[in-house]
């Protein structure tokens, strides 16, 4: 069967159960493409080979009863893997083996997945376009001139090239559903405190979430219930009740309340963006969804806001990263020497700068005009949707103001780059839960994405209406396949 | 406001990056030009507002203190820059 990466998961849990095809089979299939797939640099370690045995094992000793049987799946490469090198796309954790695994990643294989590899990303999930990887950009599948998004770029490039079958990447402010937008695939960035973020390389805690990325919205959901789950070894994990999102699954959103908010409308927004968003409004409309116009009016202030508290936890968090303990050590002449020259060596520009921000903002005398301020306007943002939702269930915007541009466009201007998670920082600073699904094609044929911002803790409800739209937009990636000689 | 070349050197000694000059003039223009793009904040009043803490509004719960990972020196040795496989080494300290 040489259409095996072409299905979803779904289908592949469906045909694996029904014993049409074997682990084996699967695991082989994707193994082939991923190693077909060179130039996407979507991987930055691969696990081939001990991927290949676990499968001939599940197959020995199958237990259908499990959510992933016997499916192979790639990670980013931001989760700790027992033994298996994780990089976080740094130089500094280059040869960094993990004693441990990170609780989303053991949900994942308690359920019968089998690890195919490590996943590219931007250096510490810092950057909005893969090119901060010390383990070189990856390629769109897309089109080759194309950034993927980031930080999740390797995650997407792997789910969009059909190199794994579905996958996780973490979002602190974008890293999700932006990449998921540009290569035209669903990702879903939970609710703060749904997903553990024990294990998982820390970039700014407050803002961090795992997520699944998928080709579709029943695969995500699916991805979702086996990853969300209540952790001890994680203070801010929450203990609630967590569906079966799977099985709950509706497309029926009838009488539902969907906020468009005007704040949304960016100047310079291109055309196509607004375009898509209205034919969107008209989606819901046809799902017999009713759309009302709200105000987020502090809006324009999530990004400075983030652009103070993400660094700020970050230059925090990469303070341990100082040669002594584990990773990369430069040689220095005493002990300050070192630890200077190993932050210098090891860290790539973007991760310095952020680290810089941080300090500068958190530092003495400065630390109640910036990080304070920060956390009032943040405040404030929050205060935004909770006003929101009291007249709506949902809220509807583009993912991202533009398709995905060209590598190399905007590395040289900081704020420019920043400026693509205008629409998904917010979310995060709110602790809210958002999907973005692939809703159509710009005029050079890129994929564009929609996103849904739900209620916290329910996930439930925006899978239901990304679901109901999934059905309406009817929405066809265009691989190409033009990384395969 | 602007970040002149001496605050970059300030902060990066409290970062423990080292910074050559080069280094230092890219940083300087990158952190004016982000800076600028921040200060939009200071357009908002926020005198009489709560700052945001903790994003999850529930009380962090409480457990028993009790060791749940025994022996794993070596593990948490594994990984050290420097083999020994009883402590972490670094640079002397004392002279």
């Amino acid at each position: 069967m040489s259409d095996i990466t072409k299905q979803s998961l779904t289908e592949l849990v469906e045909n694996i159960k029904n014993k049409k095809l074997s682990s084996t089979d699967v695991t082989k299939a994707f193994i082939d493409r991923s190693e077909k797939s060179e130039k996407l640099n979507a991987y930055i370690t691969n696990d081939f080979t001990s991927a290949l045995d676990k499968a001939k094992k599940f197959d020995q000793k199958p237990n259908f009863d499990l959510k992933l049987p016997g499916i192979p799946m790639a990670v980013k490469d931001l989760f700790c893997t027992k033994n298996i090198k994780t990089t976080a796309g740094s130089k500094i954790l280059n040869n960094f083996i993990p004693t441990y695994e990170s609780t989303v990643t053991e949900n994942i294989w308690n359920e019968g997945a089998i690890l195919l590899g490590k996943l590219n990303c931007d250096e510490f999930a810092m950057g909005s376009s893969n090119e901060t990887s010390f383990f070189g950009n990856v390629q769109s599948p897309i089109d080759k001139n194309l950034v993927p998004g980031g930080s999740s770029g390797g995650s997407a490039s792997a789910v969009a090239g059909q190199l794994t079958p579905i996958t996780i990447g973490t979002d602190t402010g974008g890293s999700i559903r932006q990449p998921a937008s540009f290569t035209g695939i669903v990702g879903l960035k939970p609710t703060y405190g749904s997903c553990s973020r024990y294990g998982i390389v820390a970039f700014a805690s407050s803002l961090d979430q795992a997520g699944p990325m998928a080709q579709n919205v029943k695969d995500c959901a699916l991805l979702h219930e086996v990853i969300s789950s209540y952790d001890p070894k994680d203070s801010t994990s929450i203990d609630f009740k967590r569906n079966h999102y799977s099985k709950k699954l509706t497309n029926n959103i009838k009488g539902k309340k969907i906020g468009i908010p005007k704040e949304y409308r960016v100047d310079g927004m291109p055309k196509e963006i607004e375009n898509l968003w209205q034919k969107g409004i008209q989606y819901i409309k046809d799902c017999g969804a009713e759309t009302i116009d709200i105000s987020l009016p502090n809006t324009s202030y999530a990004l400075p806001t983030y652009y103070i508290v993400a660094p700020a936890e970050a230059s925090s968090n990469l303070a341990r990263y100082d040669g002594v303990k584990y990773g990369f050590r430069a040689k220095g002449e005493n002990l300050i020497d070192m630890y200077e020259k190993t932050r210098s060596e090891g860290f790539g520009a973007e991760v310095q700068r952020r680290i810089m921000i941080g300090t500068y903002v958190l530092s003495s005398g400065y630390y109640d005009a910036y990080y304070l301020k920060a956390q009032k306007v943040r405040k404030l943002i929050k205060n935004d949707f909770d006003e929101a939702y009291k007249k709506v269930d949902a809220i509807l915007t583009p993912s991202t103001p533009s398709s995905a541009f060209k590598i190399g466009e905007k590395t040289n201007d900081p704020v420019s780059m920043y400026l693509n998670d205008i629409f998904t920082v917010p979310v995060n600073l709110a602790g809210l839960p958002g999907i973005s699904i692939p809703a159509g094609h710009d005029s050079k044929g890129y994929p564009l994405g929609l996103q849904i911002i739900g209620k916290a803790f329910d996930e439930q409800n925006i899978l239901n209406i990304a679901y109901a739209m999934e059905e309406k937009i009817n929405f066809k990636n265009k691989i190409t396949d033009w990384w395969i000689k | 406001m602007s970040i002149d070349l001496k605050t970059i050197k300030h902060i990066s000694k409290l970062a423990r990056i080292s910074v050559d000059e080069q280094r230092a003039e890219k940083l300087a223009g990158d952190l004016n030009s982000i800076f600028d793009f921040i200060e939009k904040l200071n357009e908002l009043k926020t005198d009489n507002i709560e700052p945001l803490t903790s994003i999850a509004e529930t009380t962090l719960k409480l457990r028993s203190d009790e060791v749940k990972s025994k022996n794993i020196r070596e593990q948490i040795i594994k990984n050290s820059p420097q083999d020994n496989e009883d402590y972490f080494v670094v640079p002397k300290v004392i002279e």
